[in-house]
């Protein structure tokens, strides 16, 4: 007996001295892992710090545009228009000409047809568009000479934003001499000017750097989650109460359980092409809009909102079902007035995740011909229309070096609704969520 | 209890809404199944699209009709939707970095699209770019095939093809720098690789007797050794972005660029175009046809349209006018070349009397 508890606690010593022993060890393993996360956290973090900050840098100035003061005359020759214009007429008139005039004013030595090309693109071709908005909506200007602000060409408003490096050898360089000189001097008269660039927001695509704006894509995008929204949020929360609630649980249900799943591992480009045979050739919608985006892009987000939408079903108690039952409420009644409200949060915060992919999706929408040149702000669902991501893609393509910071705007707002759409579902969650 | 059913009122009433909201697009939907289009849709080749833009943007600010939607979907993919048929379905241009081909005019013609007015806008050229701060490259047509392609005649002599043994420029050329070959360039399911490939390649290949021999006995070996781009790393595919490829060669002197010349006018302060077969690509000596290495572009116009869709022979006009294609044209700015004066006024007036095309 004594000898026999001997030996135990001999061997209960023999086991403590070796858990002593590799105690040092298994420490040292758990410290380091945790730094490796440490670092992996780290080194992410500083990576998005980067990229945000250099797309920061890069996008700001696309919020500001600069401006040229000039002194227009508006005769009705160089418009090139009779006494009594129709709108026609005014459309079609010769603004270029009265804003070249104008330009040739301020520098009369400039006589050489070279040098008056270089000085004619001081202001962007957007100004004869402003020019002719202002003449349409007020006819009467023709024959005054009006004082205006009109946006400056992408050659020299880079040279104001100290893009364009003189040190370069002239012959290299797209601004000449000739043009820092009238434009230095043109700022020191104060004719030229910054401000806040509201054409960024509120003119659809364009050619010219300066006149590009975001409205048109950011409708479009709009326009397209709205159609994903209404349409895969009923049908996803509807097959999820099924699922969960009512189906029978047999074969058929898991052939379609995997489905769902598998469907949401599916990459994007097969829904576009899916999209494109069916809503465009069989169903003879029109290409390029928004509709169309959003039936294709409703697809896609279909398996994460069931999939979300179950989890959530799936984590509200028995209790509250067996309660309600015990209440005489009939099953119907169980998921509507206590099991679907007390899921929604959880709902919501998949919902919106899925929206949040939709709104980040370019690859399904290229088959069916929302990666366009659109101008003309969409209005309806049928107009064409593009999207914010296509917008960047399209605008980084570009050769005109305007186009780089409009490129990394661009992206910031599209950032910024990411980062508010999952802000919402954030707060969303905080808000309504139960703990058992 | 009380927060439980507001939760449940206000699940309600979502519901109600995108009940509400569904139906009502549908409905939408339904209605507007196409039965009228205002707008010109124009697609095809993404090296067009820049120029065809702006011709767009012109003509939708100066005219009272909207302004076309333009799609970029590659002259391949631009050809096959506007050959589909005739109606307000299918789209009503389609831009083009090649001639249409026989096949596609035959497959064109099938739909019932048998009417197209073909107008040749202007070239574009390609050219070989390096830093500004590297060596200034020249080059000729079989220097560029020599260090690029897969297969090559054995340098130390006979007939026999061998795999690319040129490491350096200057192995290729002794005229050339101590460099590695390094070039980058978009893939080949870009049309800048497929002009690029024919022109300066083929080329090359061309200058070589051996090769050119097998042009007549056989095409399809020679096509294959011509247009065939070696694969190990001395050709580096950047994607079809050509801003990417500017800025890669800013950042490393030893690697020469493949891109268009409106991305070479747009950054002449960080590149510098190699001469090919002793033409530096200028404005000028691509019009003239002296720099080897550019290539029309086209656009197609199916006349069963004109009148159906508002707008279009306004579009051809201004597209065809002295202000947007001529020389001194807005066009030109944007780095297209443009056609000779007499070509330009020959075509412009056939192409304002909408007379179609044949293909031989």
């Amino acid at each position: 007996m004594n000898n026999e508890s001997q030996d135990t606690s001999a061997t209960v010593s023999d086991t403590t001295e070796k858990v002593r022993k590799s105690l040092g060890k298994r420490y040292a393993r758990e410290k380091r892992f945790k730094l490796f996360g440490v670092i992996a956290i780290v080194a992410s973090l500083s990576f998005l710090a980067v990229l945000i900050i250099s797309i920061t840098i890069r996008g700001l100035p696309a919020f500001k545009q600069t401006f040229l003061n000039l002194d227009v005359t508006l005769d009705a020759d160089t418009l090139g228009v009779d006494e009594n214009p129709d709108e026609d007429a005014l459309r079609k008139a010769n603004y270029n000409g009265s804003i070249k005039n104008s330009l040739l004013a301020l520098f009369p030595d400039v006589k050489k047809r070279k040098d008056k090309k270089a000085l004619y693109k001081f202001v962007s071709t957007g100004g004869q568009y402003d020019l002719q908005a202002m003449v349409m909506a007020d006819p009467s200007l023709i024959g005054q000479t009006i004082n205006v602000w009109l946006p400056v060409g992408d050659d020299a408003s880079g040279y104001l934003r100290g893009h364009i490096d003189t040190s370069v050898p002239e012959k290299k360089r797209r601004f000449k001499d000739n043009q820092i000189t009238w434009i230095e001097e043109l700022k020191a008269d104060n004719k030229v000017q910054t401000k806040f660039n509201h054409t960024f927001f509120s003119r659809g695509d364009s050619r010219e750097p300066e006149m590009a704006g975001i409205k048109g894509s950011l409708f479009g995008s709009i326009l397209t989650l709205m159609v994903t929204l209404a349409l895969s949020f009923p049908i996803a929360v509807a097959t999820a109460i099924y699922l969960e609630e009512f189906a029978p649980k047999n074969r058929w249900t898991d052939i379609i359980e995997v489905n769902i799943n598998n469907l949401a591992a599916v990459p994007s480009i097969v829904f576009g092409l899916l999209g494109l045979a069916i809503f465009i050739n069989f169903f003879n919608l029109p290409r390029s809009a928004p509709i169309v985006g959003g039936l294709v892009l409703s697809l896609m987000t279909l398996p994460t909102i069931i999939i979300s939408a179950r989890a959530a079903l799936k984590s509200v108690p028995p209790s509250i079902r067996d309660a309600a039952l015990g209440l005489g409420a009939s099953n119907l009644q169980v998921v509507f007035h206590h099991v679907l409200p007390l899921a929604m949060p959880g709902i919501l915060t998949g919902t919106i995740i899925g929206m949040a992919q939709a709104l980040g999706e370019t690859a399904p929408l290229l088959m069916i011909g929302m990666v366009a040149f659109i101008v003309d702000v969409p209005t309806s669902l049928t107009d064409p229309a593009t999207v914010l991501p296509v917008q960047i893609f399209q605008w980084a393509d570009l050769p005109e070096k305007g186009f780089v910071e409009k490129t990394s705007a661009a992206i910031m707002v599209l950032l910024g609704f990411l980062i508010a759409m999952n802000a919402i579902a954030v707060l969303l969650r905080r808000k309504f969520e139960q703990k058992w | 209890m009380t927060r439980i059913s507001a939760i449940s009122k206000t699940a309600k009433k979502t519901a109600t809404i995108a009940a509400q909201v569904t139906a009502l697009l549908l409905a939408s939907s339904m209605a507007s199944a196409q039965t009228a289009r205002d707008q010109i849709s124009i697609v095809g080749s993404s090296t067009v699209y820049p120029f065809a833009t702006v011709v767009a943007e012109k003509f939708g600010q100066t005219s009272k009709h909207k302004t076309p939607k333009i799609e970029s979907t590659g002259s391949g993919g631009g050809m096959k939707l506007f050959c589909n048929g005739v109606g307000v379905e299918h789209p009503d241009i389609t831009n083009s970095s090649r001639r249409i081909k026989k096949g596609e005019f035959e497959s064109c013609a099938e739909n019932g699209v048998t009417e197209i007015i073909e107008v040749l806008i202007g070239y574009d050229g390609i050219t070989l770019s390096n830093s500004i701060d590297a060596e200034l490259f020249e080059l000729t047509r079989k220097d560029i095939f020599l260090a690029l392609a897969k297969e090559v005649p054995d340098p130390d002599g006979g007939d026999e093809l061998i795999e690319n043994p040129y490491v350096q420029w200057f192995d290729v050329n002794p005229d050339l720098p101590e460099i590695d070959i390094e070039v980058i360039g978009p893939p080949p399911t870009s049309g800048t690789r497929d002009a690029f490939v024919e022109l300066a390649m083929e080329g090359g290949c061309k200058s070589i007797e051996s090769i050119a021999a097998l042009k007549e006995s056989d095409s399809q070996t020679f096509k294959e050794v011509c247009h065939t781009i070696r694969e190990d790393g001395a050709f580096i595919e950047a994607g079809e972005n050509d801003n990417l490829i500017v800025q890669k060669l800013e950042a490393n002197p030893d690697a020469l660029g493949i891109f268009g010349f409106s991305f070479l006018e747009q950054n002449s302060d960080l590149v510098q175009p190699s001469y090919i077969d002793g033409f530096e690509p200028t404005f000028e000596s691509i019009a003239d046809g002296s720099y080897p290495v550019s290539r029309p572009l086209y656009f197609y116009v199916k006349k069963a349209h004109v009148g159906v869709i508002p707008g279009i022979d306004e579009f051809l006009a201004e597209f065809t006018s002295e202000g947007a294609w001529g020389e001194e044209g807005y066009l030109a700015d944007k780095g297209m070349i443009p056609l000779g004066d007499d070509i330009r006024e020959e075509s412009a007036a056939s192409i304002a009397a909408l007379e179609t095309m044949t293909m031989d």
